[in-house]
């Protein structure tokens, strides 16, 4: 197949290479709100554990 | 715990993702046939080597699930299909990208690599529906990896049919690195190992991220003076394992 010319192919390369980054970003994005979930469930186990006993 | 290690990791993989990056784009030769399309090969073909063992990676945690019965392989195996599935939406994108820019069209039907990429993708689609479908723990992580054996074992299988079955228009450019210039197999091995050790690097994170929810949950519950395991209505409406 005949390669196609630097201005047309550079697009589609970009194109490739930033989905891949996307991907990435939105996996970053998904672990840092479960990890702000975590961060809520120790802030709410810490209280938990310094209520004053009955 | 599984959070061992993840910070030399963490940076090994940036560091091989950059460099391999770097390599592609300013030491790579521009491929004579292809051009300069044929960069997307640098991403798409690692992403998509790494995907099929990650689902074989799943079927052997699979196996090691139900012979030792330890519910550490069971999560291993479903954070591997898990990330498998992710790097997975990565090849059918970037491939179809290469495949606008090289034949004109999207998607080509009557072309084995494609439709057989797709049917292990979507066979594997089909494993967190079948985990959700099932409440009971124990039978969902056995369930789970007896799907996730056969599934794992069809990769190869599959990966062998497609490979005797004459291509019709997918090219075989890294069928070997022994027939490619040096400045290219280097930056394909290196693109490789970067990919691979991004896996790697995200089950981890994944698995830490996991156990640290399920040690958390466990907690809470026995400090709140709640029976340890939960009713199964009340269980988290996750499909990923959970801890009882």
């Amino acid at each position: 197949m005949p390669a196609l010319p630097l201005d047309d192919a550079g697009p589609y390369v970009a194109a490739a290479y930033l989905v891949f980054l996307a991907l990435v970003l939105v996996y970053v994005a998904i672990m840092a709100g479960k990890l702000a979930r975590l961060a809520r469930d120790v802030e709410e186990l810490s209280r938990i554990v310094e209520r004053p006993e009955p | 715990m599984f959070g061992r290690g993840l910070k030399s990791l963490s940076l090994a993989s940036a560091a091989l993702v950059t460099g391999a990056f770097a390599l592609v784009f300013f030491y790579a030769p521009l491929d004579a046939d292809q051009g300069f399309i044929q960069k997307i090969f640098y991403l798409h073909v690692p992403l998509a080597i790494v995907a099929l063992c990650g689902f074989v990676a799943g079927g052997i945690y699979g196996i090691r699930y139900l012979r030792t019965g330890d519910r550490a392989h069971d999560l291993r195996s479903y954070v591997a299909i898990h990330q498998s599935l992710i790097f997975g939406v990565g090849v059918l994108v970037t491939g179809s990208i290469w495949a606008k820019a090289s034949w004109g069209h999207w998607w080509v039907w009557d072309e084995p690599t494609l439709v057989s990429f797709l049917i292990v993708f979507l066979l594997f689609a089909c494993y967190q529906p079948l985990r959700f479908s099932i409440e009971d723990p124990e039978r969902q992580a056995r369930y789970a990896a007896v799907f996730a054996i056969v599934g794992g074992a069809f990769v190869p299988l599959n990966f062998t049919a497609v490979r005797m079955a004459e291509a019709l228009t997918h090219p075989r450019t890294f069928d070997s690195t022994s027939n490619l210039p040096g400045p290219m197999a280097l930056t394909f091995l290196v693109a490789m190992a970067g990919i691979a050790a991004l896996f790697v690097t995200l089950c981890k994170y994944e698995l830490a991220a996991k156990h640290a929810t399920m040690r958390l949950k466990a907690l809470k519950r026995r400090l709140s003076g709640e029976p340890a395991a939960l009713p199964l209505t009340q269980r988290a409406r996750s499909a990923a394992p959970q801890e009882v």
